[in-house]
């Protein structure tokens, strides 16, 4: 790491800052002494080596990594069961896979594209790039961000473990009641699935709080509210959602639906005054919101790509910042259509009408922002930008679509049919899929240190997107000829076994892309072209650092002077010294200007983490079984929080670090 | 299997749009068809107009090095910068108001769809895993008429559906008719539809009810308005005692064997409501429901083996001696 | 720093490996294979009979199908929690809770307690269900197929606590809201919309 940086005093009483304009820049740090410094920190930050130390790592860069891997791994996983459902649909009768084996397949796609793949990896990719974009030196609560990983893993591992012994959820990834309830979904199936959103949820919200709190109290100094960086803005409000709508689904699944299957209470049996559109009315609450959880962040990815390669500051900074924060309000407002067959009366479907057209303004201010963007610049077409083009191509599409699915009168004619299989194939894989590509092409240099190959990403984009066209284009029409979803075959005499076949080759031709994605990741991670620290020359402060970045981030906290902090600042990078290197200490600035307010201290490695998220399992899985499970892994998950505690308490307690206050608005 | 292929083929071209939302029956549904038309036209114009702007903003200088990333990034002058939010503001403003009019439009379709007649026939559909109860109401109790599978309808008239659910949730949705409608145990709703042209349309199954979701279809017979009344009367009829003895024999199999005990008969000692109602078994196009062609054949087939044809359907396996089963048949093809 | 991870992974397996992982791992997927055989649907299948019901009716002699087993078998769906639960649903369509009520008996004797009349072995209970009972238990061979007979078994034994605990049925959502079969208008209609 040798960056080049020039010292800010650490002493009070000295101004800064160009507000004394006319005097000399301020000396640059010495080498030696960068280098003294460097070395203590990966001597404080890095933890112990070997198995050990990855089993107990809390770095959120490690984290993230294995959350990133894991989360792609779901990707394949859920990619090869869709893989499977094309092959038997692509023939009208065909006899590859039976109607049990199809509904635990159709299932388990619809949950782990949306619970294991899709919120996971935007998690992941906010808790790998929010820290080094606000110029942290970790996560909040490093030691929540590990339990949130391992929890995530134990779901993971667990509904897998369940599809492979025929124990696979089977009610869809929606979980209707009665069909999911205790008498048409006997044995363990849908317990697992409900278990399962637990686990994520829980996860889910780990990586929430600590999103937040990173975001609010660990900026650089002088990265005020107004400078945060679009990317972390939209994991922001997205973290924020996150908080409102998982619990909702959380309270369902678990205290409703899992106890109405195992201690026979009647939360949706309407024999005693249950109600079955409960269920439904819960779920998309925190389910139509979840579309945004996945669709903001991956629109974050967007904004950076744009102005780095159209070598402008975005256009309309603000308007997409209050972009976000709209589509994040409005997202609470859309349940209901998701339910418009059911029956709800005409005025309140009119009201979620509204609201869901209302929500395409908010996200064409984000599009027309970035055409201005690349209109006032001039664009380089690297593969994160065919990406973006593919993005754009195919969401705005499904974005269409979802304008007319908000029409009362025409959804319910698409409403369970292909079209909508179509439409919301075209928003994820458009909406999230693509920018996410976009964004591994764009960072995975950061991540890894080396380039991916831009021939090979050419040949992927070609094929992904045409692929995803393919496959889901003809959906739209098979639905207005009314084949319904979650069908496991179909009749010759329906007449869609032609568009169904052209779907399933689609599909050939996404799995191919994809096999040439991981055959580029491969190959660029053994034997790529070495990134610099900024190899696209970008602006944010994630570029300010070696790739992959030190195990401290930052040597200095870096001083933020406007939102383009590579871009604002002609020449090195003001820093901020008088952190203790000899322990993992770091800066707590305020919520709002981002002053420097006081010194924390960042736990330690820890094993308490994956073992409170063992405990989980315990709880969780065990209670499908006996409720003893539930009181044995609280017993020994205290053990867990003994440990946590202890261990935390040897943190001391915040002091003042001695640096005037007028700092930033100095500058 | 190769007959109902066979079958279909031929059905094919008879049927073209036989279950099809763009072929319209229904003046309602004609309203919701116009409106699909407007907003994709309009959706997919907005759609080329995005992609093109991008394109011409990303592609009319491209820099073709990397090391064209080196420059500095100069701010944008304040003229450019002022005509693009004068540009960005009036394309948002233009969505806003696009969106405004479909908002509008959308609302006096709803409100047409909503309008109904206050007195019109009544017919109450039952979801079952996985198959439909159709009974056609009456004041007079004796008159009701209970069917399965399939829905007879009169042309140029409008009928009232009350859905209702006996298991889990299914929905109702006919494509060329009307929209759907969920049958949600513990509640009752109900739609009007006025189909107005003569033809047999296909519906389905459209919520996920479990294994044979699939095979859950509903053929909808559109009569003309005479065509209707007689279809009625001859419903009421009930099943009459057959006449030769291989019939009689089969009566036999059926009410003393495993059938009676789901199926109902009117006119006959069989009452049971767990399956379908058997009373118009042979004049039903489909079987399992509209899953096989009403043959003599796939009809024999599906007794003897309904988990081949339908794996997961509550029908069990009937082990008929083959004597037993001719005559079972014969005595079902009297059912008309 | 990515590249070393798997490095680190590979060591740290290593290390795992003395420890015996092996036995730990066959544990799991011995608990697992009895999952499997908990959660399958099996569509299609002629269990055994427990008794002599190849006549089922005296119209022909022919008999189609596998011969039936006749001597003492083991409940072939105990284990099965979608068989039971297929089983807990016949018990209510073919009126068993007439007279049984849901296990607590009434005009036909409890089946939850410990006390059997005619013996708990599933043969038994097969028996009593397929031939009938003095005192008014018809005889149900010539209305059920042995498959569901069985189910209805292990229903039966799974109201006594006799089946393993993983397949044993929750509760029920069957006195659903819905018309009564003779009757035109809904009893309660929770909600009544016109659209």
């Amino acid at each position: 790491m040798t960056d080049p940086v020039r010292p800010l005093p650490d002493a009070p009483g000295v101004a800064p800052g160009p507000a004394a304009a006319p005097s000399p820049p301020p000396p640059l740090l010495d080498a030696d002494a960068l280098a003294r410094d460097a070395e203590r920190l990966e001597a404080v930050w890095r933890g112990p080596r070997g198995f050990w130390g990855w089993l107990t790592s809390v770095d959120h860069k490690s984290i993230g990594k294995r959350y990133i891997v894991t989360a792609f791994l779901m990707f394949l996983a859920g990619g090869i069961e869709a893989a499977m459902m094309r092959a038997q649909l692509s023939g009208p009768l065909r006899g590859l896979i039976g109607p049990d084996r199809y509904n635990q397949i159709f299932t388990t796609h619809g949950s782990t594209m949306m619970f294991l793949f899709a919120v996971p990896m935007m998690n992941a990719m906010g808790l790998y790039f929010v820290p080094l974009m606000v110029g942290a030196r970790n996560v909040a609560f490093p030691r929540l961000n590990a339990f949130g990983y391992y929890t995530y893993l134990v779901g993971v591992v667990f509904l897998y473990v369940s599809l492979f012994v025929n124990t696979g959820p089977d009610a869809g990834w929606t979980s209707y009641v009665p069909l999911a309830g205790p008498e048409f979904s006997p044995g363990h199936r849908v317990d697992v699935w409900a278990q399962l959103v637990t686990f994520t949820e829980i996860a889910a919200l780990a990586a929430a709080v600590n999103i937040i709190v990173t975001t609010f109290k660990l900026r650089a100094p002088g990265m005020s509210l107004n400078r945060i960086p679009i990317f972390v803005w939209s994991q922001l409000v997205v973290s924020f959602m996150i908080v409102f709508a998982m619990p909702a689904v959380a309270t369902a699944s678990t205290i409703q639906l899992a106890a109405d299957r195992a201690v026979g209470t009647q939360w949706f049996n309407p024999a005693t005054g249950g109600d079955a559109l409960l269920w439904q009315h819960i779920f998309w609450f925190f389910g139509h919101p979840e579309v945004y959880i996945v669709f903001l962040p991956a629109l974050g990815f967007v904004t950076p790509i744009v102005e780095t390669f159209a070598r402008r500051r975005v256009f309309g900074y603000t308007a997409i910042v209050l972009a976000n924060i709209t589509t994040g309000f409005f997202a609470f407002g859309l349940w209901v259509h998701h339910m418009f067959a059911t029956p709800i009366p005409e005025l309140g479907q009119s009201l979620f009408t509204a609201a869901s057209m209302v929500i395409a303004i908010p996200t064409g201010v984000q599009i027309f922002c970035w055409i201005a963007t690349l209109f006032l610049g001039r664009s380089r077409m690297t593969t994160a930008m065919l990406f973006v083009l593919g993005f754009l191509f195919t969401f705005v599409n499904g974005g269409i679509t979802g304008v007319m699915l908000a029409s009362v009168a025409f959804d319910k004619q698409v409403h369970d049919t292909f079209f909508v299989v179509a439409h919301l194939h075209y928003v994820l894989l458009g909406g999230a899929v693509l920018p996410l590509f976009a964004g591994f092409y764009f960072w995975f240099p950061k991540i890894t240190g080396r380039m991916l190959s831009e021939t090979l990403g050419a040949w992927h984009f070609w094929l992904f997107t045409i692929g995803v066209n393919v496959t889901f284009f003809p959906m739209h029409i098979l639905g207005l000829q009314g084949m319904p979803r979650r069908i496991y075959t179909y009749l010759p005499e329906t007449g869609w076994g032609g568009l169904n076949l052209l779907a399933s080759a689609g599909a050939v031709v996404i799995a191919v892309s994809v096999i040439l994605f991981l055959i580029n990741v491969w190959v660029s991670w053994t034997a790529g072209a070495v990134a610099g620290p900024n190899p696209w020359a970008s602006s944010g402060l994630d570029w300010a650092t070696a790739s992959p970045p030190p195990v401290y981030n930052f040597v200095h906290p870096v001083v933020v002077e406007g939102r383009h902090p590579l871009w604002d600042t002609v020449g090195p990078l003001a820093v901020l010294t008088g952190l203790r290197t000899d322990r993992r200490e770091e800066l707590i600035t305020t919520t709002f200007d981002a002053l420097p307010d006081h010194r924390h201290q960042s736990p330690r490695h820890s094993i308490w983490p994956l073992y409170l998220a063992l405990c989980m399992g315990v709880v969780w899985i065990g209670s499908m079984f006996s409720p003893w499970f539930v009181l044995g892994g609280f017993a020994l998950s205290l053990l867990g929080l003994l440990g946590w505690g202890w261990q935390g308490s040897r943190a001391s307690g915040p002091e003042l670090v001695a640096t005037p206050h007028d700092l930033v608005e100095a500058s | 299997m190769r007959r109902v292929a066979l079958a279909a083929v031929l059905l094919l071209a008879a049927c073209a749009g036989r279950q099809n939302v763009l072929n319209p029956v229904s003046p309602g549904n004609r309203q919701v068809n116009t409106l699909f038309w407007w907003m994709l036209g309009v959706g997919a114009a907005v759609w080329a107009l995005v992609i093109v702007a991008f394109l011409w903003a990303s592609l009319r200088a491209r820099r073709r090095t990397r090391e064209d990333l080196e420059v500095p990034v100069e701010p944008v002058p304040p003229e450019a910068n002022r005509r693009a939010t004068r540009i960005v503001g009036g394309l948002v403003a233009l969505t806003a108001i696009i969106l405004l009019v479909f908002l509008i439009y959308d609302f006096t379709v709803g409100r047409a769809l909503a309008a109904h007649p206050s007195r019109a026939l009544t017919i109450e559909i039952i979801g079952h895993q996985w198959w439909w109860e159709v009974r056609y109401l009456d004041p007079d109790p004796q008159r009701i008429v209970v069917d399965a599978n399939e829905l007879h309808l009169p042309a140029g008239d409008t009928v009232q559906v009350k859905l209702l659910s006996r298991d889990v949730i299914h929905s109702f949705w006919v494509p060329n008719i009307i929209g759907k409608r969920d049958l949600i145990p513990g509640y009752v709703s109900s739609i009007f539809l006025s189909p107005d042209r003569p033809g047999v349309y296909r519906a389905q199954c459209a919520e996920f009810c479990g294994h044979e979701h699939a095979k859950m279809a509903l053929p909808v017979v559109v009569h003309p308005r005479d065509g209707f009344s007689q279809w009625l009367q001859r419903a009421r009829t009930p099943a009459a005692a057959p006449a030769d003895s291989l019939a009689l024999a089969g009566r036999t199999v059926f009410l003393a064997g495993s059938c009676s005990s789901c199926h109902a008969i009117t006119g006959e000692p069989a009452y049971a409501s767990l399956g379908p109602d058997l009373t118009h078994l042979a004049s039903r196009r489909t079987l399992a429901a509209g899953t096989l062609v009403n043959t003599p054949g796939n009809l024999a087939g599906w007794i003897v083996d309904p988990q081949a044809v339908k794996p997961g359907a509550l029908m069990p396996a009937n082990a008929l001696a083959p004597r037993d089963l001719r005559a079972l048949l014969a005595y079902l093809e009297t059912l008309k | 720093m990515f590249s070393r991870s798997p490095d680190r992974v590979t060591r740290g397996l290593r290390a795992l490996r003395p420890r015996g992982g092996a036995p730990l791992l066959l544990a799991t997927l011995l608990l697992l294979a009895a999952a499997c055989e908990r959660e399958q649907r099996r569509f299609v299948e002629s269990p055994p009979s427990a008794t002599p019901t190849g006549q089922l009716l005296t119209v022909s002699q022919l008999q189609p199908g596998p011969a039936y087993i006749t001597a003492d078998v083991e409940a072939p769906y105990d284990d099965n929690a979608w068989a039971v639960s297929q089983g807990q649903t016949l018990f209510t369509s073919m009126n068993c809770v007439g007279c049984h009520f849901h296990g607590g008996g009434g005009i036909g004797p409890a089946l939850m307690d410990d006390q059997w009349i005619y013996g708990s072995a599933p043969e038994q209970i097969f028996a009593s269900i397929a031939e009938g009972r003095p005192n008014g238990m018809p005889a149900w061979k010539y209305k059920l197929s042995d498959q569901q007979i069985w189910m209805l078994v292990s229903y039966v034994r799974s109201l006594s606590g006799l089946i393993p605990k993983g397949a044993r049925p929750g509760r029920s959502d069957h006195m659903m809201l819905t018309t009564p079969p003779t009757s035109t208008a809904p009893a309660h209609p929770k909600m009544t919309t016109v659209p």
